[in-house]
């Protein structure tokens, strides 16, 4: 088990979100869509251009950019 | 006695669907007054009841981040409805029982629509209903908003809840140890001094506070500044403490604190999944293929491309018919009213002004119309996913790229609709950005004026002057976005967390209703002002008339050649047709001389033509002559009225928009004119204020201030510009 930055993770890889170190609108729309501590999710890719990212929950699909996920640690299975 | 209800729900829960199938046809949108979020209201009668319906806007929650979320808020608190409607999505149930949870904590009268069972029920997702009922202490009634299963049901359950009148009961959730310590001293002081009592439950202000709602936070000050600050010294307190012991801050708790509530009463029988969380959905195959990053932007180019097709060719047939409509109407009144000021004011100033503003109808209703079908079938957020990267160098929003496309993206959109369609972006910032800079792309009244001086000038290779004027437009627009959100409109980008909605069918019904919302909205309120403008400039361009003497001149060389024909052949001129005499010809197009020199004249005589003639001095710097000055102004109206102005200013009589070669040959053969004027004047023409049926649409969407920043940036904006390329052209000696 290690923890990497949600920017870090690949395509189809799973984990479960540890941290999420962000306050204001932006802290705030993340939480609301449902991604908090202890949140399985697996990425389902990726924009052409490499950024946003597309995440899967367990019933939704939420995209989010390269620097909004840095705010955002995740234990992933090595 | 009628009752008040109010639909609450996440955006894409199924909020419209429900309205329209409980309402009908018996709805009004409207704004909220400032700003561009819908306001639904609509009528029913269920049990003998009279119900006033409104559909607040769709949001994730209820802080005060968001034009929607303080809307939806306002109206709870403001309005007070007996009843509200928490419609939820059953195949996403936790994420959405987290504004339900919000709604409770308020203490709103709340039933809870449990929407979409029927994708739950596909996807292998069971709820218990009468579990869920029980844990939130609210009825919960299953429905299929789509076909109107359970509607009945959810009505009846409704009017008894709102028939109840009990006041209202916010729900208490466990915040943890340390944040309901800190709640409760909130909780003494707000009681004991009835701080905001009157709008919203104590426990509910103290949570904010400690969430820092901007909102609610500076409304306390004004109050009660003693209490606002009291209550500001235990938030600073307890956040110090939660930011020393575990390193977050109370609202990341709180956030926490309402899922765990939501994911433990879940598991107590409300929910059961048949298959394991892996499982792939239609939606994520589909996906696999449209957002693939090889193929998808292909499959996004070629959806784009056929939106454009649809709004700009299909609604071709009926723009056709109502121009000629208003033509055959313009035709009418020349019969019928002698000539004079009345007959120019009712034929140029209203009829065009009206027709100027229907012509614009089948354009918008056939663009929102497609927009609807991107938006409701989830598409659209694809796209926002897939441009993103590229819009936000610019400093906007990948929703960004749908308002460029229509407004000329590719060359012969149109800004009006364009416009329109920032309604789709989410961000303040972003959509005003996207708003004013949309106007610099090629709309097809351009593409007139464009195509006649490449015509003039740069006969040789017209199609790659096109491509080349048409990726101007882009860069232009993009670093003017650009210019924008690091001056005016500088602010953080807005956040992209979003959804990606599961792809579904849109609904013919649902298409339909959308679409005519929004053309009738445009209808509405761009209408009036369009006329009035349209009346104003005509007046500019006609008064004051020609001095009398003058007419008289003008009167007495038509005289002459008249007299000088002899009777003879005068009698002919009267017969319509084309196969007159040689000498009838010749007089008849003399006579046609006469009159252009006269239009020309009485133009330069007006408002417009002093006005132009004035500017000749500041003008000159580009190139432009006085004639150019005129048309441009007249392009304020519409751009293509500059190429009929042109034709007046340079005599050349009526001068069809669509056939302008000998215009085009005037020009090449007129000193004033050269290579470099003509780069210039495109250049010009491009990029300076927008028409003011745009105008207009950006007023109504922003407000008259912006609207009046951007005919005076694009103006002065593009003035550089031309003065730029000329004064440069000229000195390289390429004129
Ligand atoms: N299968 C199914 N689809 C539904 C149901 N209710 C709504 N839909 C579809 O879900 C999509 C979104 O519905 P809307 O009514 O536009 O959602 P909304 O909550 O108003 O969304 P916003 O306008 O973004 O706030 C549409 O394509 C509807 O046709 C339902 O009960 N079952």
């Amino acid at each position: 088990m290690s923890t990497i930055l949600l920017r870090h993770m690949v395509k189809h890889q799973r984990g479960t979100i540890v941290t999420i170190n962000v306050t204001g609108e932006l802290g705030r729309r993340i939480r609301e869509m449902g991604l908090i501590p202890g949140t399985e999710i697996a990425i389902c890719g990726r924009a052409p251009l490499n950024d946003p990212i597309a995440l899967r929950l367990q019933d939704s699909t939420i995209t989010l950019r390269n620097n909004e996920a840095d705010h955002i640690l995740v234990q992933v299975e090595p | 006695m009628q009752l008040k209800m109010a639909l609450a729900g996440n955006p894409n829960a199924g909020k419209t669907t429900l309205f329209n199938q409980l309402t009908g046809a018996r709805q009004h949108v409207g704004n909220y007054p400032g700003i561009t979020v819908d306001h639904k209201e609509g009528r029913l009668s269920h049990g003998g009841e009279t119900i006033i319906v409104t559909d607040l806007p769709g949001t994730y929650s209820m802080t005060a981040y968001s034009a929607e979320e303080l809307v939806a808020r306002d109206y709870l608190v403001n309005n007070r409805p007996q009843v509200v409607i928490n419609i939820v999505d059953a195949s996403n149930l936790e994420r959405n029982l987290y504004l339900t949870c919000q709604l409770l904590e308020l203490g709103v009268p709340l039933v809870v629509a449990l929407n979409m069972v029927d994708v739950a029920e596909s996807r292998g997702i069971e709820i218990n209903s009468a579990a869920l009922s029980r844990h939130l202490q609210v009825p919960v009634v299953p429905i299929v908003a789509r076909s109107g299963l359970g509607t009945e049901a959810l009505l009846d359950a409704a009017i008894a809840v709102a028939r109840e009148n009990r006041p209202w009961t916010p729900l208490t959730i466990s915040y943890g140890d340390d944040l309901d310590a800190a709640l409760a001293e909130m909780l003494a002081i707000i009681s004991d001094r009835r701080f905001l009592a009157d709008t919203y439950p104590p426990r509910y202000t103290a949570i904010k506070y400690l969430e820092n709602d901007q909102q609610l936070v500076e409304r306390g000050e004004k109050t009660d500044a003693e209490a606002a600050r009291r209550l500001q010294m235990l938030v600073d307190k307890s956040t110090d403490h939660t930011r020393r012991t575990l390193d977050v801050y109370p609202e990341a708790i709180i956030a926490d604190q309402r899922y765990g509530y939501i994911k433990s009463l879940l598991r107590q029988g409300v929910i059961s999944r048949k298959y394991d969380a892996d499982r792939l959905y239609t939606s994520d195959r589909i996906d696999k293929v449209l957002t693939n990053r090889l193929v998808g932007p292909l499959i996004m180019l070629a959806i784009l491309f056929a939106l454009y097709q649809f709004t700009f060719s299909w609604s071709e047939v009926p723009v056709s018919w109502l121009e000629n409509g208003f033509s055959w109407l313009g035709d009418k009144v020349e019969e019928i009213l002698p000539e004079g000021i009345l007959r120019s004011l009712v034929i140029s100033g209203v009829i065009d002004g009206v027709g100027g503003v229907l012509g614009f109808v089948p354009l918008i209703m056939f663009m929102f119309f497609g927009i609807a079908v991107l938006e409701d079938s989830g598409y659209l957020a694809r796209v926002a996913f897939m441009m993103d990267r590229v819009f936000r160098i610019f400093g906007l929003h990948g929703s960004s790229v749908m308002p460029f496309i229509v407004s000329g993206g590719i060359a012969g959109g149109c800004a009006v609709p364009g416009v329109m369609a920032t309604r789709t972006l989410r961000s303040p910032k972003e959509r005003m950005a996207t708003l004013l800079t949309v106007p610099f792309m090629n709309c097809g009244a351009k593409l007139p004026v464009l195509a006649l001086l490449i015509g003039a000038f740069f006969s040789e290779d017209r199609a790659q002057y096109m491509f080349f004027f048409t990726m101007l437009a882009w860069l232009v627009a993009m670093l003017a976005a650009k210019l924008l959100r690091s001056t005016v409109l500088r602010g953080a980008p807005t956040p992209f967390v979003m959804e990606l909605p599961p792809y579904r069918l849109p609904t013919v019904r649902g298409l339909l209703i959308h679409t005519w919302e929004r053309t009738y909205q445009y209808i509405k309120k761009a209408g009036t002002v369009i006329l009035g403008i349209s009346i104003l400039l005509w007046a500019m361009m006609t008064f004051p008339h020609l001095p009398d003497a003058e007419q008289a001149e003008f009167a007495a060389k038509r005289q002459a050649i008249l007299a000088e024909a002899g009777a003879e052949i005068v009698a002919l001129l009267d017969q319509q047709g084309d196969d007159l005499p040689v000498e009838a010809a010749a007089v008849r197009e003399r006579l046609a001389a006469i009159d252009n020199d006269q239009a020309e004249a009485a133009l330069r005589h007006s408002l417009a033509g002093t006005i132009g003639t004035a500017m000749e001095p500041v003008s000159r710097l580009a190139g432009f002559d006085w004639r150019t000055d005129i048309a441009l102004l007249g392009g304020f109206a519409a751009k293509e009225v500059i190429v009929s102005t042109l034709g007046t200013a340079y005599s050349m009589g009526e001068v069809d928009v669509e056939e302008s070669q000998s215009l085009s040959e005037r020009l090449k053969a007129d000193d004033n004119w050269n290579r470099v004027v003509a780069v210039a004047a495109m250049i010009f023409i491009m990029f300076y204020s927008p028409c003011f049926v745009t105008l207009v649409c950006i007023a109504k969407e922003a407000s008259w201030k912006w609207a009046a920043f951007s005919m005076g940036f694009n103006t002065i904006f593009a003035f550089a510009l031309a003065v730029a390329v000329y004064q440069l052209g000229m000195f390289f000696g390429l004129g």
